[in-house]
């Protein structure tokens, strides 16, 4: 346990915290210094995010206790009481108003709260001039309205934003929690944030910067935490790490390393293929789909990964051409209503928004595609459909199967197998999938793996989007990594494991430079 | 009377039916309405049994207010996809008028009338259909702007006058007949309720109406063309809207330049009334023919009590506010059952 000193901003010891039966945080400690960048790593569920929220005061912890400053900080946190702590959280939406202007979302607290008659804009103007500039952000305009500046002059702002309101409170040593800030932004400009984190932390500030992009924790970072299954399993100078042990703290356990092989491409025929797809942030994709084999893509937290499967499908914006069966469609005009008649079907991620209307029966959902299957004449066949909707339940094992039932009455795995019933219902011959077990419980999850297989088994070319590498390695057949956009990696063969995948990924961001430096890792082959 | 529309109330497909068995309070839910018509009759007919509850009365109640019935379940389509329409008491005005200009005025034959002013109605429907989905203005305000203009329109073409003089052949086709001391007028709202009906429960066009209103993502990504579909909708609802007109036209003999204006409000009223009885939580036919009937009862029976004639305004804004309310209490409570499951 480390001892308190005088250099400690903030410290938690014995910080513990479950959910029902899971152990979110088992004893974890964390110690962020003065005038320090302390990187807090660790994969999706490691626990990250609860500790955050312990200290934003959202969660109550088990135990533990908090020290702020030398001083002890009794738990639970009162929602929002962190701010009179010195701290600020900047998350991924910034929280930033674009049809305002820059002076007006930097004063926005001030102007929320009460027994301010007039504002002076001239004065607030050039104030807000002074703080930009004090922080380097030139090329910024007092009174430009955010919605003309870069996402990345929106992060900077929101950073400046956060560390200016505890110094109108004045703490002379404020703490900034960086919650992902940089996972939607371009890779251009990047270095002005970290110029902008290391100001403040020379001005004897300190910043909790939460990624998962280990090229950043080399860049920005001096000392890193890093949280597997809810415990600390290291804490070190980040000068003295390797990227590879980084890796293995955060995975578990060494990598085994295996030789490469070829990759076991499906030797189907190709039913779908890509050329050149671009959206807002995927860019110039190729890949071919091949009958029977199942493509997997990931990638980190706004690599694009989980844009691809849409874009495919016509259901958001992008650029370039598809090919189906060797007819080519122009992806700017593309609308699911065109592919879904040559037999591609998509499985979306947002359940509630995308993929069911939870106030019709289940089954009008699941026959909404095929609805000219039960008519005759003009008159549909309520029973037939009703009868098709039972049997599809049977084989898709949806429980309780009772398809007069608005969608709503399902749990949320039974929704996702209703879901794939509608849309495995004809054998598709392609089949587009988004984080298909999103939000599963544990025996619906193999069942919708089965599927999935026998899907491609029955000669479907299946594409699956998804980060969780255990999804990965139990359905696919090949792996594209994804990372800013692109197709840094293709992963494929016998080396498909949850581990090697989540190392391929992590490192994904710095496997550019890997490859440009010549040395390719092991089981990989490179693509495009 | 209510036993006409609870009759034949759709079956198949009641979101009543949630856990199996008929639970007392789901069945309350969907016929409320019904239930409070039924005691809305029990009250008056016993405050004023020789006035209230005379044939004579409930005929005229059934056959004056075909006009409404047509117009409120024309506005139900657009409804049900997710739109709204402010134009259709413009539309309806228009459609009265030129039936009046072109017939009276200008002596064309009946037929041709009427027809031009149906088309109108796919006209002004077309145009609502083109600045919400292709300029992607909210329809809200767009058929409020049309509204506005096509009673412009009406003031200009009538010359801020009412005409009257619309062939027989017309009148005696809506109020001249009745059947089982009911005017035919009646029968045509009648039809056009039971033909929505099919349409909404029995056609791929209808499911595929109902998706799009409830779930536009959902419909796109299941190929429906989401766009057509909310076209269409406004489409039908000019037409209907018209054909609305026709009625009133046939009703009054003539047309006049505001009364189109009158119609919007209890249109709306009842639209959303109905939407909480018969299938709760949705536009429907047979709801929507309820709610109608229902309110004018209730502003029937006060007129007979010799309540001031302002209390048509405080009864069908009042069941417009409270309507909204009510329908939103199923969703409010689904939104709770799956926070607390």
């Amino acid at each position: 346990m480390p001892t308190t000193t005088d250099d400690a901003l903030l410290e938690f010891t014995g910080l513990s915290k479950s959910f029902g039966g899971a152990q979110a945080l088992r004893a974890v400690d964390l110690r962020v210094d003065r005038g320090q960048v302390h990187g807090l790593l660790g994969q999706n569920g490691s626990g990250k995010s609860t500790l955050l929220k312990v200290l934003a005061g959202f969660h109550d912890p088990d135990e533990g206790s908090l020290r702020v400053r030398g001083e002890d900080v009794a738990l639970p946190l009162a929602p929002g009481a962190f701010r009179a702590l010195g701290l600020a959280f900047v998350h991924q939406d910034l929280a930033i108003v674009p049809a305002l202007s820059v002076t007006e979302n930097l004063i926005v607290s001030r102007l929320a709260g009460r027994g301010r008659r007039q504002i002076r804009w001239g004065a607030e103007n050039k104030r807000a001039a002074a703080v930009l500039d004090r922080y380097g952000l030139t090329g910024i305009e007092p009174d430009a309205p955010v919605s003309q500046l870069s996402q990345m002059q929106r992060a900077l702002l929101a950073i400046v934003r956060a560390i200016e309101e505890l110094r109108d409170d004045e703490h002379a040593a404020p703490l900034l929690v960086l919650d992902e800030p940089t996972a939607f932004l371009p890779r251009t400009g990047i270095e002005s944030l970290f110029a902008l984190v290391r100001g403040i932390v020379s001005e004897g500030g300190s910043v909790l910067f939460v990624t998962h992009d280990l090229d950043e924790v080399r860049e920005v970072c001096d000392v890193v935490t890093v949280l597997r299954d809810g415990e600390r399993v290291g804490t070190l100078d980040v000068g003295g790490a390797t990227t590879e042990q980084l890796v293995e703290l955060i995975i578990g356990h060494r990598l085994e390393r295996q030789e490469p092989t070829s990759a076991a491409r499906g030797t189907g025929a190709v039913l779908m293929r890509a050329r050149g797809v671009s959206a807002s942030v995927i860019a110039d994709i190729d890949l071919e789909m091949r009958a029977g084999e199942v493509l997997g893509v990931t990638g980190l937290v706004g690599s694009g990964f989980d844009e691809l499967a849409h874009v495919l499908f016509g259901s958001r914006p992008g650029t370039g051409e598809i090919e189906v069966e060797g007819r080519t469609y122009d992806v700017a005009k593309l609308q699911p209503r065109h592919l879904i008649p040559r037999g591609v079907s998509f499985v979306p991620a947002d359940r509630a928004t995308d993929a069911t209307v939870q106030r019709m029966s289940i089954t009008d959902n699941v026959t909404i595609t095929t609805l000219d299957a039960y008519r005759s004449g003009v008159k549909l066949s309520r029973r037939r459909m009703e009868d098709k909707a039972r049997e599809l339940g049977e084989e898709f094992g949806v429980s309780p199967n009772r398809p007069e039932l608005d969608m709503a009455a399902l749990s949320g795995g039974n929704q996702q197998k209703a879901v794939l019933a509608k849309w495995l219902q004809v054998d598709p011959l392609v089949l587009l999938l988004d984080q298909p077990t999103q939000g599963v419980d544990v025996g619906a999850r193999e069942q919708i793996f089965t599927a999935i297989r026998a899907a491609a088994e029955r000669g479907a070319a299946v594409l699956c989007a998804s980060a969780d590498y255990d999804e990965l390695a139990s359905v696919c057949d090949r792996v594209l990594i994804l990372a800013r956009g692109q197709v840094v990696l293709e992963v494929a063969g016998p080396g498909l494991s949850k581990d090697d995948l989540a190392e391929k990924v992590l490192t994904s961001t710095t496997t550019t430079g890997v490859l440009r430096g010549g040395t390719p890792d092991a089981v990989i082959t490179s693509t495009t | 009377m209510s036993t006409v529309p609870t009759s034949a109330a759709p079956v198949e497909d009641p979101p009543a039916r949630k856990r199996g068995r008929v639970r007392p309070a789901k069945v309350l839910e969907r016929f409320g309405l019904v239930l409070a018509f039924v005691m809305l009759i029990a009250v008056f007919g016993a405050l004023r049994p020789d006035t209230f509850m005379t044939t004579a009365n409930f005929s005229t109640i059934l056959g004056s207010q075909a006009v409404l019935v047509v117009l409120t379940l024309g506005l139900t389509l657009t409804l049900t996809t997710g739109d709204y329409d402010l134009s259709i008491g413009g539309t309806l005005s228009l459609s009265a008028m030129l039936v009046a200009v072109l017939n009276a005025k200008h002596g064309w034959p009946i037929g041709t009338a009427v027809l031009v002013a149906v088309a109108a109605g796919a006209a002004v429907g077309s145009i609502n259909g083109l600045f919400v989905l292709v300029f992607g203005v909210d329809s809200f305000i767009v058929t409020l702007g049309t509204g506005t203009v096509l009673q412009g329109v009406v003031l200009w073409i009538s010359d801020s006058s009412t005409i009257s003089g619309v062939s027989d052949t017309l009148v005696n086709a809506v109020v001249g007949s009745s059947l089982l001391g009911v005017p035919i007028a009646f029968y045509y709202g009648l039809l056009l309720c039971a033909t929505l009906w099919y349409l909404l429960e029995y056609t791929t066009l209808g499911r595929r109406m109902l998706f799009v209103g409830r779930g536009r993502r959902v419909s796109r990504l299941s190929g429906i063309d989401v766009r057509r579909v909310r076209w269409g909708a406004l489409v039908a609802t000019g037409v209907i809207s018209a054909f609305a007109g026709v009625l009133y036209a046939g009703t009054t003999g003539g047309a006049d330049s505001t009364s189109g204006a009158s119609f919007l409000l209890p249109a709306y009223a009842a639209a959303f009334l109905g939407a909480t009885a018969i299938v709760p939580g949705r536009f429907n036919p047979w709801g929507t023919i309820i709610a109608v009937y229902f309110l004018v009862t209730g502003i029937t029976g006060l007129t007979i009590l010799g309540v001031q004639s302002y209390v048509q305004q405080l009864f069908y804004g009042g069941a417009l506010v409270l309507a909204v309310a009510l329908s939103q209490y199923p969703r409010r409570k689904e939104l709770r059952d799956q926070e607390s499951a």
